[in-house]
């Protein structure tokens, strides 16, 4: 059987990077392939070759046996391949219809292409409603919208890059069967993802990329996760060390807390209650977009609230901005490394000063102590293995992960009572997402009490003690992790979009 | 009867160039640019129509030398904004300050000229009867500008190159990822929008008084373009919000015929103005000016490569 998709010794160099080294597996028609890898292994640069966002330097692509160049996104989609970003190019003010109809590569009439879009969302039951404002739908709409734009195409070769990463567990199953049904007609399908049970659950073959290069094929379904993951990482994987920890008193209290929307695309805190204690780390699971943005804000005194709605330790904190707060001994790191977290064009020195002058005394006569910074920075740098060319380097210049794991060694040396995290590994690999998991559950284990919040639900799961879930910006009851079902945070999570559903069922048939 | 027919007439008239040049601009701060010089190049559109009128004895050629001129000074704006990523609001007041010396320069040679004002083309018996010059009695710039509505609504709504210009104006970086040349839809925008405000600008030099004065439109732009955030960006309420300044507008010259000497005509005069800088100052708060702003406006593209 000829393979729908070939590639032969693909290689790609950036500016002091080899992004692709001489990589080469096929892809057979109805094949359901993941193509797994750590950030910055290569699998984005290898997609994009395919899709002809980029062209490879060396090596070549087959196509259905034939060897083909594809010059740009254009000529893949005539070819029949479609992709669906991970982040997607959809305008938020227009409708689904619209939004569909700029994808599209002919100028079809509306009525047409409407009929054309409910034939593929009856036939792969994908309910959307194609009059509805994109600014109105879930994260999982959204994605809907992008793979109706796909198949629309009638592609042979489908390209998913981490899809899953913003849905919810009933979501991701939705999704699967889709893919299933997909790959049942013929359709081979490129599945981006780290996930290893979603590639164990869904996919035939793996490719697993490792700086580059290709190491492994394999067979999801008679490997293990763990397995996957170490030829992933290439070495072993540390299991995060929590024994030793008791919880000891009530070090966080929030109560009644409520926060109006920022905008009209914000969303409003409503009756927030819960309680970390010391030695405790709390998780807040929910889909991008139900709160936990402004609870962040909250939490840090970035947005002041209610005098009794916050208290630390014992003293009411509410009213209080966040360098009060940080005198309280409260320290958080937003979800946003550049612009919120650090100032891109400051030293990681000068970065340091921002939120640890006064706790540390970064300050001599009045004036800043740039030599006690410089020395903290140091120290953070050393402690966190950041990769680095001293104090002295712009915090822009460094990756993604690097940038991560300094911000939170500089509120971590700091030793504060309570830290509140937003996707603490967001974007880094898997190596430093073990580190920053193992010195979060040292702080906790020094006392702290640590607020986790996070879309990934597999981080919360393995790191904290005890979940809830905001949708809407409401939080649900907490519970131990221990005993939390997945199918139950799940529904948590899906909130009011799990009960829209017959609504759109009525819509869209 | 007739005092009702003669103020609606005024009204009809003080409307026109505010409708032209807000149409205009709605267009523009569709695909995402913020032209704030709307008032320097209704002055170029103005002194452009009043030449080529004045050269020509062709008050249509008028009209249509107006649209160039306008549309050619909004390109010196296109080109500094959309290719240089200069600031969209500073670039747009110093296009407002050098329009109005444009003008007052070429307008030198024009001075104290008169044309033939460019009023209705219906027989007399329609356009001046007592009655019919309701319907009938107006310049052909008049029923244009209602026209343009009509046209730029459907423009936006219904075709897919207006289905493209928004896309544009709310979110450049997915346009330009799905593969549409942003900085050529903000190009045309911007020249429609100078031609429109060109045109706004004529009807001054052209129909409400035939000949060129120095800053004649007086502020008019700026009313145009608080009428775009009135509108919340839309055709249909552009046009409502249009009567309205124009009833504001026309209340000053029938403040005291009316009776409202209990306030001084200077506080009619300033209530249009005053509810520019209403709207102005919205437009500089956009957060809070709901979600019918263009997300793009008045950011510069910046593609990463």
């Amino acid at each position: 059987m000829t393979a729908r998709l070939e590639l032969k010794g693909i290689t790609k160099r950036f500016p002091g990077v080899l992004a692709n080294d001489h990589v080469g597996f096929a892809v057979q028609p109805g094949e359901i392939h993941a193509l797994l890898g750590e950030n910055g292994a290569g699998k984005s640069t290898l997609v994009k070759m395919i899709y002809g966002i980029m062209q490879p330097d060396e090596g070549e692509i087959l196509w259905n046996g034939a060897r083909i160049t594809v010059a740009n996104p254009k000529a893949a989609r005539k070819l029949g391949i479609g992709m669906v970003f991970q982040h997607f190019s959809l305008f938020e003010a227009l409708t689904v219809l619209e939004n569909i109809a700029l994808g599209m590569d002919a100028n079809i009439p509306a009525r047409e292409l409407e009929a054309k879009i409910r034939a593929v969302m009856t036939q792969y039951g994908l309910l959307l409603d194609p009059s509805r404002v994109v600014s109105t739908l879930s994260v999982g709409e959204r994605q809907r919208i992008e793979i109706v734009r796909a198949l629309l195409l009638n592609p042979s070769l489908l390209i998913m890059d981490e899809p899953t990463s913003v849905l919810t567990p009933q979501e991701v199953d939705q999704l699967f069967v889709v893919l299933r049904k997909l790959a049942s007609e013929g359709c081979s399908i490129l599945y981006i993802s780290h996930k290893l049970h979603e590639i164990k659950a869904l996919c035939d073959t793996a490719t697993i990329l490792r700086g580059g290069k290709l190491v492994d094929t394999c067979e999801p379904k008679v490997e293990t996760s763990r397995s996957m993951a170490e030829k992933m990482i290439g070495g072993s994987l540390k299991d995060i060390k929590r024994e030793g920890r008791g919880l000891g008193g009530e070090k966080l209290v929030v109560k009644g807390l409520n926060l109006p929307a920022d905008g009209p695309f914000g969303t409003a805190l409503k009756d927030i209650s819960f309680t970390v204690r010391a030695g405790e780390i709390f998780g807040v699971a929910g889909v991008a977009g139900n709160g936990q943005n402004a609870l962040l804000l909250a939490l840090s005194g970035e947005e002041p609230t209610a005098r009794h709605a916050v208290t630390v330790n014992g003293t009411e904190v509410g009213h209080m901005r966040a360098r009060d707060r940080r005198g309280q001994g409260v320290s958080s790191v937003p979800e946003e490394r550049n612009g919120h977290a650090a100032v891109p064009v400051f030293t990681l020195a000068d970065n340091a000063i921002l939120t640890a002058r006064d706790r540390l005394g970064m300050v001599n006569r009045g004036l800043l102590d740039a030599k006690a910074a410089r020395t903290y920075a140091g120290e953070v740098i050393e402690a966190f293995s950041v990769k680095a060319t001293g104090p002295g380097a712009m915090a822009e210049s460094l990756s993604g992960g690097n940038l991560q794991k300094y911000i939170m060694g500089r509120e971590i040396l700091q030793k504060p009572q309570v830290l509140v995290v937003s996707q603490p590994t967001w974007g880094v690999d898997a190596g430093a997402a073990a580190a920053i998991h193992q010195a979060l559950v040292d702080l906790a284990a020094e006392g702290s009490a640590i607020v986790v919040i996070s879309q990934d639900l597999d981080e919360l799961l393995s790191l904290c003690d005890t979940l809830a879930v905001i949708n809407g910006g409401r939080l649900s009851t907490p519970m131990a992790v221990s005993d939390a079902k997945i199918d139950e945070i799940g529904l948590l999570m899906g909130g009011i979009h799990g009960e829209q559903t017959p609504g759109e069922v009525a819509h869209a048939v | 009867m007739d005092f009702m027919i003669a103020a609606i007439i005024t009204i009809v008239g003080l409307t026109t160039p505010i409708l032209l040049a807000g149409l205009g601009e709605l267009v523009v701060e569709k695909s995402g640019v913020l032209n704030l010089g709307v008032e320097g190049l209704m002055l170029v559109g103005a002194i452009s129509g009043f030449a080529v009128t004045v050269f020509t004895f062709n008050p249509w050629a008028g009209v249509v030398g107006a649209a160039v001129g306008g549309a050619l000074a909004s390109l010196i704006f296109a080109v500094l904004v959309l290719q240089l990523n200069s600031n969209q609001v500073a670039t747009g007041l110093a296009l407002t300050i050098f329009g109005t010396g444009l003008s007052s320069l070429i307008g030198v040679n024009f001075t104290g000229r008169i044309v033939a004002p460019f009023g209705s083309v219906f027989p007399d018996v329609l356009a001046k009867d007592p009655f019919w010059k309701l319907f009938f009695g107006y310049s052909p710039i008049v029923y244009f500008a209602i026209l343009m509505v009509f046209v730029v609504g459907w423009f936006l709504k219904k075709t897919r190159a207006g289905l493209i210009l928004r896309a544009v104006g709310e979110n450049d970086l997915s346009a330009h990822s799905i593969g549409y040349s942003v900085i050529k839809v903000r190009y045309m925008a911007i020249a429609f929008g100078g031609a429109m405000a060109g045109i706004g600008g004529a009807y001054f030099s052209l129909v409400i008084t035939p000949m060129w004065a120095e800053k004649m439109t007086a502020g008019r732009g700026w009313i145009a373009l608080a009428l775009v955030v009135f509108a919340g960006w839309r055709t249909g309420r552009l046009l409502a919000g249009a009567y309205f300044f124009g009833i504001l507008m026309a209340l000053e010259l029938y403040a005291k015929a009316a009776g409202f000497s209990f306030l001084p005509s200077q506080f009619w005069a300033a209530m249009p103005y005053a509810m520019t800088v209403v709207a102005l100052a919205i437009i500089s708060s956009r957060g809070t000016a709901g979600a019918s702003a263009p997300a793009c406006l008045g950011k510069p593209f910046t593609p990463s490569t």
